[in-house]
């Protein structure tokens, strides 16, 4: 490292900016503007940035309506009126599985992106089948804990920790669910339209909505099913 | 079949709401036969309801507040009247319908009329502004339009068939939940805010989109006019707030249908949760509705002084300023919760603070004018009214923002008249500045000034008239949502709101006349070179209207104030830029599925009020459907072919060339 | 931190002459019996803080409106006096300037905040020498309750209290949201199901005093007044003694009675009470209310919600 005499914040900035490989900034940096990138000296950007950039807008909205599920389950998570409590109703083993099944499909959805990228629709949907049949193993498992804990009388109506419980749990199912009937959809667009730009972009998006549901049920799967069991 | 829906549900014993009914549907009815009689079903078809114009659903934003904010209005005068009525006195509306007619008032107000054209102003001005030729995603920008006045559609339903809520317009529980509130009329408030929460969601995600990644080339941030940074501050708080009105309306929407208990005041539920749920999205939605109302202020200030912003970049530190701490001052609505000192001395300190950005944009505005040849004309006259009633009720939201001051004067009369300070004051004036500003933008005339002026003075002194009286009431001790009053000393202030809602009338009146008078005048206030008050942002640089596809060439920005910087070029060179090379315009094509989607999401709404699951199921699979075959369509765009792009470009060259020769006789430009 | 002490009547007088012309009428008027005509100590420190920081304010408020006005006026475009200056659009001292006002107002406004906030906590118990006398109060559909734990004695809609000592009051609802407030008295507190808030007033003097819920309660919450009656304690204990022993008792089957809805109850004694009630009532260990019961006598409004079929 060769000494500049500048101060060594100053000197971080200009090595970042030196250095080509940086993350985010490659292709756009404020001396280099290059068209499309919509960063106001070259105009509007392209189709492919908009819409990605929008859908990320959109997911940072759904992150917060999760939030809102998430903070009404601490708020409530003490509230058992004499009903079970977290510990007493988290099937750990069970919930490995789901997790597991939700992460390998998060997997897939990545493989069946690269396959799109290198545009080969065989590969596509064959990872994008395998990834609505994780999601769908998920959504079972899931199903199956809800209507065996309903079997033990331990529904949404008995307390306020249930209902917030079933709440956060449940909307996240209904994502994976909504995700799959778009994943379908996606199946045959992809078989008929073939990989046309728009049906590409929707690709994007897709990915970006199973990745984001993954994240969300990672914080699910620590804060609801592991923090409560431990209590 | 019918869920819960029989006969009883319409109010045969009710004079008000049936005979309200009967006049509505006369009119829808006469409208639809006036309609097909014409036969102007195709062109509302095609250019209206399946437009994806983001000007088009601007103006039809901006048609559904205004008529609600009549709706709104008339509810206002029942409260007025009612109240100075029931002194003493049962008034003329028994609870359980005065319940409903101040919860309808502030949804209404709020939700369908304010909101609707914030955002009609926002969708209609920002690609103009940007020189852009339409919002990111113009398709899902008519969906949003559309579930907007499918919720709107809902609300009015409640009117004729069943009831509206009665618990005020943030249905606290637990009186909202089916224990104390069994009825239909929260189901309505629910369904109803909901699907137009959504709507608002996709508009906000659509406008951030858009301001960040569509600009014209030149337009970096910080050549954006002010408005634009206002829509996209106050586009951001839509994206990081309306999804926790949709959290916490869902929550309460298991209470009521399935028994659950995030709210109940029974097994373990927390009713204080939703306040404060309810509040951390409702206070950044007072911002969400002011700011742009600021931008629209700084707007005028700067067109009729005939100067630059003062403090541009001022300016956006303190919208963005705003923008941010107002999503931390959620608990001032409820310190008298009894949180404790510690956490009311935060909340009330980050309350005031807001008083620093809203002050220093009053600062800047009033040194905009300095040095300026300030035009008095309507707008202006709006934001002079703006300045005075906004100061005033700043003062007083401040006092309200003070723990110990807020412990006599919540919930009280005080408070009333505080938010309509602000909000009348700061959105309602700033809609009107801004109707009456760009009207001329979008359908190609002015409005009629002597009307406008009328309207104006009796708004400003109408609201005074009424809402002085209230502040008086609430240090008088009364609280707000009184049906009946049994305290002499607060007879004479009633008595002299109602005056004030007279004048209040007789300025709604003005205001429709002068609409009249102007559509009846157009020829005379046609606006011929498509920047009728010497504009300083792009917008002023199309025709009136503007074509369809907004810009021929896209604007090339070289400073800030892109079409003053345009204008200037051209008065000194004394000739227009040299012809652009035309090209084909690629523009996207009209569709229904917003009107679809609307019609199934309001279908679903009603059925899921009256318990009619099968239809909540068919309208659901319907609206999904409808998504797939617009998602199978195969032609998105169409193309401007390039004789059609330059004979309108030409067009507006010519009277460009008017209006060059104008500016220099009359030596306006400095 | 001393307490503020104002002579009743001085806030009235101090109101007409420190405010200007324009707002006088509006203390006059509300020197009959609202929040600026304080009868204790909490409601003279609240009244002497609004009226404090709208001073504060109007200092700067004022000024900032002339200035507009005159701005606006001496750069009219018809007059030709006013200097035109077509790029002047910033200057450092001015955007210095401009950012400082408001924030030094803030800045002092937010040292009231604090100390009012602590200075005027509801839960903190007010300096006196004398006892507090304990109130439990009980918000109902469309009622209040007013428990005398200390007196073995209960009220429904009017509250007696001896002038010049501290009452502490215990406050929750049996059903929805409501809002304890005595304008004359001072500082409210919500009544919320399921828990207790605690407000500490005082009344110097006898008087006759309006009592309201000031948080919207449903179809009766018009009705929801109390009266209060500040008399003088020898009185109290005379009052006492009266209602004591006499009149039904309030145990907890007087009290399912109570939490039927019912509008415009008129004000009533009990000679006695359950002790355990009040906390049985805040525990949820007695569900509360039912609501709206169909077919019942206070059943108000259209019958479409409870007919249904489901």
């Amino acid at each position: 490292m060769t000494y500049t005499g500048l101060p060594a914040s100053v000197e971080a900035i200009r090595r970042v900016r030196e250095d080509p490989h940086r993350l985010g900034h490659r292709a756009h940096g404020p001396e280099e503007p290059v068209a499309g990138a919509g960063h106001g000296e070259t105009g509007p950007a392209r189709k492919r940035i908009i819409v990605g950039y929008g859908f990320w807008i959109y997911l940072l909205s759904d992150i917060v309506l999760f939030s809102c599920f998430f903070a009404a389950f601490a708020v409530l998570r003490g509230a058992t009126a004499g009903g079970p409590t977290i510990s007493q109703i988290v099937d750990i083993p069970r919930v490995a599985i789901e997790t597991t099944a939700l992460l390998l499909s998060s997997y897939t959805c990545m493989l069946s992106f690269a396959a799109t990228n290198a545009r080969s629709r065989l590969w596509t949907q064959i990872f994008l089948l395998i990834t609505g049949f994780l999601g769908l193993v998920f959504v079972l498992l899931e199903l199956q804990e809800f209507i065996e804990l309903a079997a033990r009388g331990i529904t949404p109506q008995v307390s306020g920790m249930l209902t917030s419980f079933f709440g956060l749990v449940g909307l996240h199912g209904l994502h994976v669910t909504l995700g799959g009937l778009w994943l379908a959809t996606m199946l045959a667009q992809v078989q008929v339209k073939g990989f046309r730009p728009e049906i590409v972009h929707r690709l994007i998006c897709f990915n970006l909505f199973w990745h984001a549901l993954d994240i969300v049920w990672i914080g699910i799967f620590t804060i609801v099913y592991l923090l409560g069991s431990l209590t | 079949m019918l869920g819960k829906l029989d006969l009883s549900a319409i109010p045969l014993s009710q004079p008000i709401p049936l005979i309200t009914s009967f006049v509505v549907i006369l009119i829808a009815v006469a409208v639809l036969i006036l309609i097909t009689a014409k036969g102007w079903w195709p062109y509302l078809w095609h250019e209206w309801i399946t437009s994806v114009d983001h000007k088009r659903i601007g103006v039809m934003y901006c048609l559904l507040g205004v008529v609600m904010l009549i709706r709104g209005f008339a509810d206002a005068i029942m409260m007025r009247t009612h109240q100075a009525l029931a002194i003493d006195a049962p008034g003329y509306l028994p609870p359980e319908h005065y319940d409903q007619v101040f919860t309808a008032h502030g949804t209404i107000m709020i939700l369908f009329g304010a909101m609707p054209l914030v955002l009609g102003f926002m969708n209609f001005l920002v690609p103009l502004q940007l020189g852009v030729r339409d919002v990111a995603f113009p398709t899902f920008n008519s969906v949003g339009f559309w579930l907007t006045a499918s919720g709107a559609l809902l609300v009015n339903v409640s009117l004729f068939v069943g009831e509206f809520a009665r618990t005020g317009w943030l249905p606290y529980p637990p009186l909202s939940e089916t224990t104390y509130t069994p009825g239909v009329g929260v189901d309505y408030y629910l369904w109803a805010v909901q699907i137009s929460g959504v709507g608002t969601l996709i508009t906000g995600i659509n406008i951030v989109t858009t301001v960040l990644k569509m600009r014209c080339p030149g337009m970096s941030f910080l050549r954006m006019p002010v408005f634009c940074w206002t829509a996209l501050a106050s586009c951001m708080l839509i994206v990081a707030t309306f999804p926790i009105l949709s959290a916490t309306l869902a929550m309460l929407t298991l209470d009521r249908y399935l028994g659950w208990h995030y709210f109940t005041n029974t097994a373990g539920g927390n009713p204080m949760m939703f306040v404060n749920l309810v509040w951390a999205w409702g206070h950044p939605e007072v911002y969400i509705l002011v700011l742009p109302a600021f931008g629209i202020f700084s707007e005028i200030f700067s067109t009729f002084s005939g100067k630059p912003l003062f403090g541009y970049r001022s300016m956006v530190a303190a919208t963005l300023f705003i923008c941010i701490v107002s999503m931390m001052v959620w608990l001032h609505h409820f310190f008298t919760m009894g949180a404790g000192p510690a956490v009311n001395t935060f909340f009330g300190i980050s309350s005031s603070i807001i008083a620093v950005g809203t002050g220093v944009k009053i600062y800047n505005w009033i040194f905009t004018m300095y040095g300026g040849r300030v035009r008095f004309e309507v707008p202006m006259l709006w934001s002079m009214g703006f300045i005075f009633t906004f100061i005033i009720g700043g003062l007083t939201g401040v006092l309200l923002a003070i723990p110990p001051a807020d412990f006599v004067t919540h919930n009280s009369m005080f408070l009333v008249a505080h938010f309509h300070n602000v909000i009348i004051g700061g959105v309602v004036f700033g809609i009107f500045a801004g109707l009456e500003f760009w009207f001329p933008k979008a359908f190609g005339f002015r409005l009629h000034e002597g009307w406008g002026k009328v309207a104006f003075w009796f708004a400003f002194i109408g609201f005074w008239v009424t809402f002085t009286p209230l502040y008086v009431l609430g240090l008088l001790g009364m609280t707000r949502r009184l049906q009946h009053i049994n305290i002499e000393a607060w007879r004479p202030w009633l008595y002299i709101s109602v005056i004030g809602v007279g004048i209040l009338i007789l300025g709604v009146i003005s205001q429709v006349m002068q609409l009249v008078v102007s559509i009846r005048d157009r020829e005379t206030l046609r606006d011929v070179t498509g920047d009728p008050w010497d504009g300083r942002s792009l917008e002023w640089a199309t025709p009136s209207p503007p074509p369809f596809f907004n810009f021929a060439v896209m604007p090339n920005v070289e400073g800030e104030e892109a079409y003053w910087g345009i204008k200037l070029r051209a008065v000194e060179t004394q000739q227009l830029s040299p012809e652009p090379k035309y090209e084909p315009i690629h523009m996207p094509v009209n569709s229904p599925v917003g009107f679809f989607t609307a019609f199934f999401t309001t279908v679903f709404g009603f059925a899921m009020v009256w318990y009619i699951w099968w239809l909540a199921s068919v309208a659901l699979v319907a609206a999904f459907v409808g998504f797939v075959v617009f998602a199978w369509r195969d032609i998105h765009e169409f193309e401007v072919p390039i004789e059609q792009v330059a004979s309108v470009d030409r067009a507006r060259r010519a009277a460009r060339e008017a209006l060059l020769e104008k500016l220099t006789r009359q030596e306006v430009l400095p | 931190m001393g307490r503020l002490q104002i002579p009743k009547g001085s806030l009235c007088r101090a109101l007409r002459g420190a405010l200007p012309c324009g707002l006088s009428s509006v203390g006059l008027a509300s020197c009959s019996g609202g929040v600026l005509d304080p009868l204790g100590p909490v409601g003279a420190e609240n009244a002497t803080i609004l009226i404090d920081s709208a001073v504060i304010m109007l200092a700067i408020v004022v000024p900032t409106i002339l200035l507009a006005f005159w701005v606006a006026w001496r750069y009219r475009a018809s007059n030709p006096r006013g200097e035109y200056l077509p790029y002047w659009s910033y200057s450092g001292r001015v955007e210095a300037v401009v950012w400082s006002i408001p924030t030094l107002t803030v800045m002092f406004l937010g040292g009231l905040i604090w100390i009012g906030s602590y200075e005027l906590d509801p839960f903190r118990p007010l300096p006196s020498k004398v006892r507090p006398l304990e109130v439990q109060v009980v918000s109902l559909d469309w009622k209040w309750l007013f428990i005398y734990p200390q007196q073995g004695i209960a009220t429904i809609n009017q509250l007696v209290v001896p002038a010049a000592t501290p009452v502490h009051f215990s406050i929750t609802s049996a059903s929805v949201f409501n809002a304890f407030f005595v304008p004359r008295l001072g500082s409210m507190i919500y009544a919320m199901p399921g828990m207790v808030s605690q407000l500490h007033l005082q009344a110097d003097d006898p008087g006759q005093l309006l009592g309201i819920s000031a948080q919207f309660s449903g179809d009766g919450f018009s009705d929801m007044q109390f009266q209060v009656k500040s008399v003088p304690a020898a009185d109290f204990g005379a009052w006492v003694a009266s209602v004591r022993g006499t009149g039904p008792v309030l145990d907890r089957a007087a009290y399912a009675e109570l939490l039927q809805q019912a509008q415009r109850v008129p004000p009533s004694t009990y000679g006695g009470i359950d002790p355990q009630l009040f906390l049985a009532v805040a525990n949820q260990q007695i569900a509360p209310g039912p609501g709206p019961q169909p077919g019942g006598p206070h059943h108000a409004g259209r019958e479409v919600s409870t007919s249904g079929k489901d």
